[in-house]
């Protein structure tokens, strides 16, 4: 328990933020007219993301330690625990899912018209999960948020989606359900070597180099699909394109951000040795993430097929990063993950404001309605720009972070990586021009009313956080920064010690 | 005082015996009636939950073990009757009837918990199981093909069978030893250990294995489970399991000398168990059908608790079965209620389900998501303490292979879940349901959730419970 700091000391702000939203979901129950059940919801993700504001005032940077940390027992027979702390590696990514909460809301005020009330459930039960996910230090704690989160994720494409919904629902749940049974057998063989679920507990352990292996493989397999990193990807189009609004900003701003979470905070530490045998693979295979998502991006006619394969690029960008395993790569990657709940989030946002004017996503259909909506055109031509990484926007730092911290690591593998970054230019300018632009003969978009005061209010902040990280993003790296130097020491102790009982051993 | 929930079912059958015997019968109150004794009877077990004493010359023993299953056997006959109430899919003239077998039913099971004497075990289960073999024809004859009939021949038939493969072990066990008394039985085994002593052991295992539906023994589950009615399933797919599952531990401890093949066969069955289970569950269009399947892979879950041999393994096997009543009940629940006069339903029959009664669409996923094991609900802690215990114990295989069956099972839940929440209701009326079955589901769900995200008080009691009779 040395890694946590000042446990069950003050508020106990973590399980605040975990059972906030569980009560305003249990409110709903009771009284469920819909009118009330979008203010009341709207109420409670704003109180959520006004409450994780302490957590960000009061997180100290300048340790690695576990903080804000809580820690009871739950099955002792089994000695499971209830174990919640945040550290740099975490901070940003609570932050990222208790804010963009209300937006998501706000996003789906007119876009869903039947069983609202339902759907208001599921969002506050899908916060649930995410904010415990991120903050729960025990491994089984952390099953239960991974799995739990399924059902409404579920849900929420499978009741509100687009016409394929059973398809992509099912597919959904399939895939994840499947890459996480192998996890659950890691966590168990964990146990069972460590006596104990408490996952700093877990790391930097004399595992076998076969074990190490065979766990790796089991975690990343899971995290693989959620990121979803080349091939094990197919899942992610189809869930984007069925699923609503609200429900395609959650999956790409957070959910994805679960499997690079998980690669960081239990791959790496757990499982050393097997990272670095396994590393150079799952950076080529990251590369081709990048690659294929391009490509495949550049040929889509659906806004949002296209900015589904641009996110399997994207997320090529942060797994890179992580397995370069140096400094800049790795604070890149989680600058990166940020990035991409911005970004993409808003993109996902702008799709559902022009679906909910033509009832498209076809990009041929609202050709051209750059002329009669100007402040759509601006919002959705900064968030192109920031998604392909152009300088002054958040993307730039965060993959310029990752590729300096690439060629560190080896040239010819930041060489594969930059086609990517200028397929990405093309496919978004594509996509922008198509838009915004069209041809000479554009279809009558006369009818479009550009963004209305509540949309404005959706997009602006997501631009502030566009031009601060761009702009400023020394504070955000300043959270990290300590975190991520002390998985990179140890990584590197690690390494030595090897290296001496290598040399002990001849 | 120690057997007072026996007596009260005794009673309680009685009275539904003088009941059948009068013209006039007002069915809401017999069924209030029925609830009620259920009632008492589970307050009757709570009150002598802590009684330790022996009965009929040391032949029936009340003890923490015993006393747990009786607990768990009377609130789950408490929620089965509120399942089924009415009895809509039973023959109007033999109503009051069926509810005398319900009762004798759990009356016997509640014996057989107690037993530890073999000729007093064997009444006991011949004692529930008769019962249970005349419930399953008593359906009320809609369709014209008697199928109730044919469910009923095809239970009793695999039922003696199973009996008689009981009966032979029983007989060898007291040749070998001498003795019918299970407290006996057992150092005489560890003396004898001899292949016919394991054999014999086997044998008696074999009719609970048929009990549970594990592998080679389940091929009575479909069947029955859809020819009988819909209340009528609810109660042999969930209650009796509860009793086999405290006989098989009883006599898995009593194997002699070397366990290790017996270890490898329960793993064989476990694994056959789960995989034919699951993947025959995929393809069905029945619900009770789908839900006899799994019940097949759930009964090889439970084998993985047995065969850690120890007790912590009883335990969480004790553990998962309780969660697994309830879960089952929930579906039944909603099944019951959905069909409009006690016909079976197929998935597509609750399509909409979330509109015609939101309540029974939310136990309904409730349930089978907890069947599913996904968490915080019961059959994740179950499913998992399982897969915990058994790795423990080394057997990584098994354990790889169980969870590539909780990833399959997901698939033919969720198909359910789709129906309820995502289809078109069509031209389907809505159900009504009354308050009882209202707060019936609340609890339910409350016990579904916090059995599961508080594991650790009723894991104690069972541990303490099962070490009584080790």
């Amino acid at each position: 328990m040395d890694a946590l700091l000042n446990v069950n000391e003050g508020f106990p702000l973590l399980s605040f933020l975990i059972f906030f939203p569980l009560a305003g979901a249990v409110v709903l129950f009771f009284y469920s007219e819909e009118k009330f059940a979008r203010l009341w919801t709207l109420l409670i993700t704003t109180l959520e993301a006004i409450f994780s504001i302490p957590l960000l005032i009061g997180f100290d940077s300048g340790t690695a330690k576990y903080q804000f940390a809580e820690a009871h027992a739950w099955v002792p027979q089994w000695n499971i625990n209830y174990i919640l702390g945040v550290d740099g590696i975490s901070i940003l990514l609570v932050m990222l899912s208790t804010l963009i909460m209300p937006f998501c809301v706000l996003a789906s005020w007119k876009y869903i018209k039947k069983r609202v009330t339902q759907f208001m459930f599921c969002l506050l039960i899908m916060q649930v999960s995410m904010v415990g996910l991120f903050v729960a230090l025990d491994f089984i704690l952390f099953w239960v948020f991974w799995e739990f989160m399924l059902i409404p994720m579920y849900l929420l494409i499978a009741v509100w989606g687009g016409p394929r919904k059973d398809y992509a629902s099912i597919k959904f749940f399939l895939y994840t359900m499947a890459g996480s049974v192998f996890l659950l057998v890691a966590i168990l063989a964990l146990y069972v070597k460590n006596g104990s679920f408490f996952i700093p507990d877990m790391m930097w352990q004399n595992y076998s180099t076969t074990f190490q292996v065979l766990v790796f493989l089991a975690f990343f397999l899971a995290f693989a699909i959620k990121v979803p990193m080349f091939p094990l990807h197919t899942w992610l189009p189809a869930a984007h394109v069925e699923a609503p609004t609200a429900g395609s900003v959650i999956l790409a701003s957070v959910l994805l951000k679960m499997g690079t979470y998980g690669m960081l905070r239990f791959c790496i530490p757990i499982t050393p040795d097997a990272t670095f045998m396994l590393a150079p693979f799952i950076l080529w295979l990251s590369i081709a993430g990048i690659i294929y998502g391009g490509f495949t991006a550049l040929a889509q006619s659906d806004m949002k097929k296209l900015i589904a394969y641009s996110s399997v690029g994207h997320m090529g960008f942060v797994t890179l990063g992580i397995f370069v395993l140096n400094t800049r790569g790795i604070e890149g990657s989680i600058i990166q993950m940020i990035n991409h709940g911005v970004t993409t989030g808003a993109l996902f946002l702008c799709v559902g404001m022009i679906y909910e004017r033509t009832h498209s996503r076809e990009l041929s259909v609202a050709q051209g309605c750059g002329k009669v909506m100007p402040w759509y055109a601006t919002f959705l031509g900064l968030f192109c720009l920031s998604s392909f990484g152009f300088p002054g926007t958040n993307s730039f730092i965060g993959e310029f972070m990752i590729l300096a911290g690439t060629f560190e690591y080896s040239t010819g593998l930041a060489l594969a990586a930059i086609p990517g970054a200028v397929l990405a230019a093309a496919y978004m300018l594509r996509m922008l021009q198509k838009l915004l632009y069209g041809t000479e003969n554009n279809p009558d978009q006369s009818h479009l009313k550009d963004l209305s005061i509540r949309e404005i209010t959706v997009l602006a902040p997501f631009a502030l956080f566009v031009f601060w990280i761009g702009l400023g993003p020394q504070p955000f790296v300043d959270l990290i920064h300590t975190s991520v130097a002390n998985l990179l020491d140890q990584l590197h102790n690690w390494q030595q010690v090897q290296g001496v009982a290598q040399v002990l051993l001849q | 005082m120690a057997i007072l929930p026996e007596l009260v079912l005794l009673t309680g059958a009685l009275a539904f015996f003088g009941l059948s015997l009068s013209k006039e019968i007002n069915d809401v109150q017999m069924n209030n009636t029925a609830i009620f004794l259920g009632i008492v009877t589970f307050i009757c077990s709570l009150v002598s939950l802590s009684q330790n004493t022996m009965f009929f010359s040391g032949c029936y023993q009340v003890d923490l073990f015993s006393q747990f299953f009786k607990l768990t056997i009377s609130l789950g006959l408490v929620f089965v009757l509120i399942a089924g109430q009415n009895l809509k899919g039973i023959d109007r003239s033999v109503r009051p009837e069926y509810y005398m077998f319900l009762f004798i039913s759990c009356l016997g099971l509640m014996a057989l918990v107690s037993a530890v004497e073999l000729i007093t075990l064997f009444v006991s289960l011949e004692l529930s199981s008769f019962a249970l073999y005349l419930m399953v024809p008593m359906r009320d004859d809609q369709t014209g093909i008697r199928e109730q009939m044919e469910a009923g021949i095809k239970y009793i038939l695999f039922g003696v069978l199973a009996t008689g493969f009981m009966l032979f072990g029983m007989s060898y066990i007291f040749g070998l030893t001498g003795t019918t008394y299970i407290k006996d039985i057992i150092p005489g085994l560890q003396v004898a250990s001899h292949p016919a002593a394991f054999f014999a052991v086997v044998m008696v295992l074999s009719a609970f294995f048929f009990k549970l539906a594990i592998f080679p023994l389940h091929f009575w589950v479909p069947d029955v489970y859809e020819g009988a009615s819909n209340e009528t399933t609810c109660f042999v797919a969930t209650i009796p399991k509860l009793g086999a599952v405290a006989l098989l531990i009883r006599f898995v401890i009593m194997v002699p000398g070397d366990t290790q093949v017996l270890i490898y066969l329960m793993m064989v069955l476990a694994i056959c168990s789960m995989f034919y289970g699951n993947l025959i569950a995929l393809v069905q269009t029945d619900v009770k059908r789908m839900l006899g399947y799994s019940g097949i892979a759930h009964a090889g879950f439970i084998l993985l608790g047995l065969l850690t041999m120890n007790a912590s393994g009883y335990a969480t096997a004790m553990y998962y079965i309780t969660g697994y009543v309830f879960m089952n009940i929930a579906c039944y629940t909603v099944l019951y209620n959905v069909s409009v006069n006690g016909e079976n339903l197929s998935i597509t029959d609750l399509n909409g389900l979330h509109k015609r009664q939101p309540m029974l669409a939310f136990l309904l996923a409730i349930g089978l998501f907890a069947l599913a094991g996904i968490p915080p609900m019961v059959g994740f802690m179950g499913e998992f303490l399982l897969l915990a215990g058994a790795l423990k114990q080394g057997y990584l295989i098994l354990v790889i292979l169980a969870a590539i069956n909780a990833g399959i099972a997901i698939y033919y839940y969720l198909c359910v879940v789709k129906a309820a929440f995502t289809a078109d209701a069509g031209d389907r009326a809505d159900v009504e349901i009354n308050t009882i079955t209202k707060f019936g589901s609340v609890v339910l769900v409350l016990i579904i959730i916090f059995m599961g995200a508080f594991p650790s008080k009723i894991i104690a009691f069972a541990d303490t419970a099962v070490k009584t009779i080790m």
